[in-house]
């Protein structure tokens, strides 16, 4: 993930809270500056990722995981979508689909929307869609395969490197 | 070493597949002087290719090829392109498989007659008994080193086991123990002992566990008559005017189509691509597909009734720690319709890493409740049920109507609905084994529904008389009396036990017979 500068300078910039997080999105990127990311939009729309980021979030929540896995897996449709006209296609789509649906509920676009409980209606009202379905199931690797996050769930990975769990306490349960 | 044949040599054996049957059956031959090929779809790797990761173990070893699914089963919505998990490698599913080997009950080989008739059901005896096959269940655990068999030791418990022993015992179960697996629980036949290194599906890293490409293919290579050919994927099986077999072709890893001349043909390829491969070599004079007189090719698939339960804790249990499946409770195995269904099942420790896991827990939840239960995971157990699903007839493999595969030939489109003996079977299972997990203080049990089937059997199943099903006691066509059918595609009825160690005996048997049959200038 590479440090990103707004490119054109300052007058493109727009400075969006989230519910969740501080992302200042730009002519071609997503910015994290407390996490001090940034995302460069390759195919998609900066604010299209944006909303894909918090959609994402809010599909598979987990308040332990900071944004930048999110975005990540995003990166992955990103980086799809600008080889897939048609990926493209579908996902923008989705998105403005998405916010339109925001706008009539609650007056603002999905980002903006206050509580997960309200986001998360408006993605079940969706759900059956080729839009969501494609989103979902791409975060189920895109998401849980990056070996980054396998620690915080418990998850120690390779293990015939290690030499097994034969002396890794593959019996150390005293519990029972 | 390893020998290589002509591709005009009609003496051959061709064997078709080199996983538990086709690998077994290939090095058997191969020992007793008979000049044997097989032709493996998948390409050869060793011990070091392996990886601990289990979408890159996926990428490198599963059966990819396009399938086609249909029925009333979870798998043809939530996996309509997957169907079965099995492997596409020198080894075949011996490759990923946990280990499990038991032998079938006395009565699992007529349930016809002890089940009786039940609607829906194509319940037949098989034309063998548990008798005839004991002293080749006692070979093949001697071959595989099956833990609580000729005097090998048991597997240590991991934690996983801990917790579903201690459950079990509280509810009241008998026999529990960390299971009869073919993985080494101390130094024997040349290979170390078990690491419980935990990865056993994505192929065992340390040697420990059997598998037909590390234990048997070796051995039948060091003799000069066996040859493995990989990358040798076989699309049409060949006979003459007279209905003898007399080859087969295949397209090899330049995408070039070859013909090797046999003098017999054993067909190994799992029990999808098996009748895929008799109906895609349907010619004149044989319209409906080789060996299928009795239009049975294809029928009666089973995938045995499966599911999980996954126990979440107060405190860690780190179930990925080790073997993945040495564990077993078998009190539920027996026939005991007083339960609300015929035949039986197994409860065997399970686990998943975390990004299977995400996959297969709960396929196309999201929200709350589904990360809920993920961050539960450095706390859970869990366990795996398999048990006797029923044939039926129109549970099936055919040739999907349309889709091709890059080779031109028709896929296998594989139709499955629950029978109702299935659901009442994997209902009581699923309240079971949450029960276990609640006994010694699971805060959360999740059951879960089959995974894309790792056993699949029965569509070119043993039957007595020609009618009623496709190959003999012995794996011989009733129709071609030098084709045989040596994997699970045999299997008349599931049994509630992993197919493996019977697979494994039913090639050791079929081996003699197939010798015996040479030497007798028969076949």
């Amino acid at each position: 993930m590479e440090d990103s500068k707004p490119a054109g300078g300052v007058s493109r910039r727009t400075f969006v809270t989230s519910s969740s997080a501080a992302l200042i999105v730009t002519a071609t990127a997503v910015i994290h500056p407390i996490e001090a990311w940034g995302l460069e939009a390759k195919g998609l729309a900066p604010a299209a990722v944006q909303t894909l980021i918090q959609a994402s979030r809010d599909i598979y929540p987990h308040d332990r995981l900071a944004d930048r896995f999110y975005a990540l897996a995003v990166k992955d449709f990103d980086t799809k979508s600008a080889a897939d006209p048609k990926l493209k296609a579908l996902l923008e789509d989705g998105v403005a689909k998405l916010d339109a649906a925001a706008r009539a509920a609650h007056g603002v676009p999905y980002v903006q929307v206050g509580w997960e409980e309200e986001r998360v209606a408006l993605l079940k009202r969706i759900e059956t869609t080729p839009f969501f379905k494609t989103l979902r199931s791409g975060l189920v690797t895109g998401l849980y395969n990056q070996k980054e996050i396998w620690p915080l769930f418990g998850y120690e990975g390779s293990s015939a490197d290690k030499g097994g769990y034969i002396d890794r306490g593959f019996d150390d349960l005293t519990w029972l | 070493m390893a020998a290589k044949f002509d591709l005009t040599d009609d003496g051959l054996v061709v064997i078709v597949g080199s996983g538990a049957g086709g690998g077994t059956l290939g090095s058997e031959l191969a020992r007793k002087g008979i000049k044997t090929v097989i032709l493996e779809a998948g390409p050869r790797y060793e011990m070091d290719d392996f990886v601990n990761d289990e979408w890159e173990s996926f990428a490198q070893l599963a059966w990819k090829d396009m399938r086609t699914t249909s029925g009333n089963w979870r798998i043809a919505r939530d996996f309509p392109n997957l169907p079965a998990w099995i492997v596409k490698a020198v080894g075949g599913t011996t490759i990923h498989w946990a280990g499990a080997s038991l032998r079938f009950q006395e009565h699992e080989f007529k349930t016809k007659t002890v089940y009786g008739s039940v609607k829906g059901a194509s319940l037949l005896d098989w034309p063998l008994t548990l008798a005839e096959l004991e002293s080749y269940y006692a070979k093949a655990e001697d071959k595989m080193g099956v833990t609580r068999t000729h005097g090998i030791p048991g597997l240590p418990g991991n934690n996983n086991f801990k917790v579903f022993q201690a459950g079990a015992k509280k509810l009241g179960y008998q026999e529990v123990h960390t299971g009869h697996m073919a993985i080494n629980s101390e130094q024997r036949d040349d290979r170390g002992p078990c690491q419980q290194i935990g990865f056993c599906f994505q192929g065992c890293k340390s040697g420990a566990k059997w598998s037909t490409l590390i234990a048997e293919i070796p051995k039948g290579e060091e003799t000069g008559n066996l040859e493995v050919r990989p990358q040798s994927h076989v699309i049409k099986i060949e006979h003459d005017a007279a209905g003898k077999v007399t080859g087969v072709v295949y397209v090899d890893k330049d995408g070039a189509q070859q013909r090797q001349k046999a003098r017999a043909v054993a067909v190994a390829g799992n029990s999808i691509e098996t009748p895929r491969l008799l109906l895609n070599s349907a010619s004149p004079k044989f319209p409906n597909g080789l060996a299928n007189s009795s239009g049975q090719v294809g029928k009666n698939y089973m995938r045995h009734t499966t599911g999980s339960v996954y126990g979440i804790f107060d405190r860690p249990v780190h179930m990925y720690r080790g073997t993945t499946m040495a564990g077993i409770v078998r009190d539920e195995a027996r026939h005991d319709p007083s339960r609300g269904f015929v035949g039986g099942y197994e409860f065997e420790t399970l686990s998943l890493g975390l990004p299977f896991m995400a996959a297969f827990l709960n396929p196309g939840g999201w929200g709350r409740g589904f990360t809920t239960a993920l961050e539960g995971y450095e706390n859970m157990a869990g366990m795996w049920i398999v048990g006797e699903d029923m044939p039926q007839e129109t549970n099936r493999v055919t040739l999907a109507p349309t889709a091709k595969d890059k080779m031109g030939m028709p896929v296998a489109s594989v139709h499955y609905d629950d029978h109702p003996n299935d659901v009442a079977m994997r209902a009581h299972a699923w309240r079971q084994g949450q029960a276990i997990y609640r006994a010694v203080g699971a805060t959360k049990t999740m059951p879960t529904p089959p995974y894309p089937s790792t056993h699949n059997l029965g569509t070119c199943r043993m039957s007595e008389k020609p009618r009623d099903g496709v190959v003999n006691k012995f794996g011989q066509t009733h129709d071609i009396p030098n084709l045989f059918i040596s994997d699970g595609s045999q299997f008349t009825t599931g049994g509630a036990e992993n197919p493996t160690l019977t697979i494994v005996t039913l090639a050791i048997r079929q081996a003699d017979n197939i010798a015996d049959m040479m030497a007798k200038k028969v076949i």
